[in-house]
């Protein structure tokens, strides 16, 4: 079983993007499962977020504690959340950041495998502002092929109608401009 | 086979509410129960449910117009959580006694004060002697099931009860999960209409829930309870249809590597999955562990228990909910009272947990596990319960 804990602010969509990759993983005939930390949302506020694959029927229904892999959708999380906190020995942080992935292993005294992207760039680029859970989405499958790319992108454009294309941009820039530092 | 969709488990719950044709859903707001209310009214709104969506100010009032709605014949649903449903308390307590089948979905929220918006089963003990058949489910799949199931034993004229379906709020109801839909036509080959025994009408005038003094009220009462414990026998018939159309097997309590187990997990409601991984790694560790999951809550399936507990040493029952000043959770006391004085009565451990949502992890349970086996070599009575991971105990 694959574990992924999403971190963001309230409104940026980190429970949308664990929705969309379970969505993509029931899709290819695989178990995913999505849950929000559940509490009243505030808008800004940091939030949590869940996403479990597998392929055989999840149980679970507790929290992930010691995740796979970390995607973090907003880099003023990073200072203010120990976002690898339980992250396993090999597992993968992906973040949203404009600087190197050497820099933030440096800043953050991280060691874990690391993968970064300028999702707010991307976002403001192709969507016209800086909401990355589309994006960040692009960066987590470089990071490792949880679904197919193909996958997402039905759950996609269900999921955002008239302006699905323009998210599908973002993500597949994402996929491309992600710097992996493993 | 319907179709597999990945969905939140509200939403799909929404759509089974759809698929069962309703005539009327009244309901008002309240977390975590909100989006399914929010569905089935985008539902009704776009047309592909025709049904009478009344938003009500009061869930006293929702349970009031499902009252109405059920008295003239026709298919009514509401769902509540928390407040809400104590705040309807009073109109729960007459559906029953008046005999008239419905649905409602709890999504099981902690009661007040202090405010807790999140998860245990506070709410449902707070129902527990209202007259209504309740079933817990574990998953989104089991909630979509039993929406169904729910019309189709409520409306059986052997039955015509109320029907109350626990939903762990946010751990269940705001998790997005694979779920089988239905075929349009196994809907119909499972589900009849509804034909009411009898129905409010102008041309015909009943009177129901009218006064009952000394020398009536005392054989009213009982035969509402008699109908509620002899509903189980339809309530196992409409599991073994639901089966036969659909392929998944329900019962009124589902074992999990329990028939040779020394101790059993005793749980209720999505505790359970997890549990079974507790279970699993137990027995990795060559412990003689099981677990029932009790879906069936009333009528209690007391002889179904017994049957299942025969070879067990002891008893692990988890339980969401505080019984204030009682002797126990209230799942632990009502199998306490089904296996006194048994042929080889198992040792009874019991442990609250989880409530407002706190995690219970796999860990947790062996934790538990191990704590029970602890009790039980030194003196099961010292303690009848004990509370599991609260700071100061």
């Amino acid at each position: 079983m694959l574990e992924i804990r999403l971190h963001g602010r309230g409104g940026q969509g980190a429970v949308t993007s664990a929705e969309l990759l379970a969505q993509a993983a029931i899709k290819e005939g695989k178990y995913g499962q999505a849950f929000p930390s559940f509490g009243p949302e505030r808008r800004g506020a940091p939030v949590v977020a869940f996403c479990r694959i597998d392929e055989k029927q999840i149980k679970i229904r507790s929290n992930i504690n010691e995740p796979d892999i970390v995607l973090v959708l907003d880099p003023s999380i990073l200072r203010i959340v120990d976002v690898a906190a339980g992250l396993k020995g090999d597992g993968i942080l992906v973040t949203n950041t404009k600087h190197k992935a050497d820099e933030i292993r440096k800043e953050l005294n991280l060691k874990c495998k690391l993968a970064v992207v300028n999702a707010n760039g991307i976002a403001r680029e192709e969507l016209g502002l800086p909401i990355t859970n589309t994006t960040m989405l692009g960066a987590l499958l470089k990071a490792k092929a949880v679904v197919s790319p193909d996958s997402l992108i039905e759950p996609l454009r269900e999921r955002f109608g008239r302006i699905a294309e323009k998210n599908i941009r973002a993500f597949k820039r994402a996929f491309k401009e992600t710097e992996l530092a493993f | 086979m319907g179709k597999r969709i990945g969905l939140e488990v509200s939403l799909s719950a929404a759509e089974a509410v759809k698929m069962a044709d309703v005539d009327c859903i009244a309901a008002y707001p309240i977390t975590p129960q909100t989006h399914i209310v929010e569905h089935l009214s985008e539902l009704v709104n776009n047309g592909e449910l025709d049904a009478e969506f009344i938003p009500v100010e009061s869930e006293h009032s929702a349970m009031s117009v499902c009252a109405g709605i059920a008295a003239v014949g026709a298919r009514a649903f509401t769902c509540t959580s928390s407040q809400g449903l104590a705040l309807m308390n009073e109109i729960v307590h007459i559906v029953s006694s008046m005999r008239l089948p419905m649905v409602m979905i709890l999504a099981n929220r902690s009661l007040s004060a202090p405010i807790s918006i999140w998860n245990d089963h506070t709410d449902v003990m707070s129902v527990r002697d209202c007259g209504w058949v309740q079933v817990f489910a574990n998953n989104g799949q089991e909630v979509f099931d039993h929406v169904l199931f729910g019309y189709r034993v409520a409306e059986s004229e052997k039955v015509m009860l109320p029907v109350m379906i626990h939903v762990d709020g946010f751990i269940l109801t705001h998790v997005i999960e694979p779920v089988e839909f239905w075929e349009t036509e196994q809907v119909e080959r499972y589900l009849p209409e509804f034909k009411p025994v009898h129905a409010l009408h102008p041309d015909r005038p009943v009177t129901m829930g009218c006064i009952a003094g000394p020398p009536i009220f005392s054989e009213v009462k009982v035969a509402q309870d008699e109908a509620l414990i002899q509903s189980k026998s339809e309530i196992i018939s409409a599991w073994k249809e639901l089966g036969d159309i659909v392929g998944r097997n329900y019962k009124p309590i589902e074992g999990y590597k329990h028939e040779d187990a020394e101790t059993l997990f005793i749980t209720q409601g999505c505790f359970g999955e997890t549990v079974s991984l507790a279970v699993d790694a137990l027995r990795d560790e060559g412990k003689s562990v099981g677990l029932l999951m009790d879906r069936l809550w009333r009528p209690f399936p007391f002889e179904e228990f017994r049957q299942a507990v025969e070879n067990a040493k002891s008893l692990i029952v988890i339980d969401r909910a505080i019984s204030y000043g009682g002797q126990g959770g209230p799942l632990a006391l009502d199998l306490r009272s089904a296996l006194y004085k048994e042929k080889n009565e198992p040792i009874i451990t019991n442990f609250i947990c989880g409530l407002a949502s706190r995690d219970v992890t796999i860990d947790d349970f062996k934790n538990i596990y191990n704590r029970s086996m602890e009790k039980i070599k030194v003196n099961p009575r010292e303690e009848d319960f004990e509370y599991y991971g609260v700071r100061g105990k």
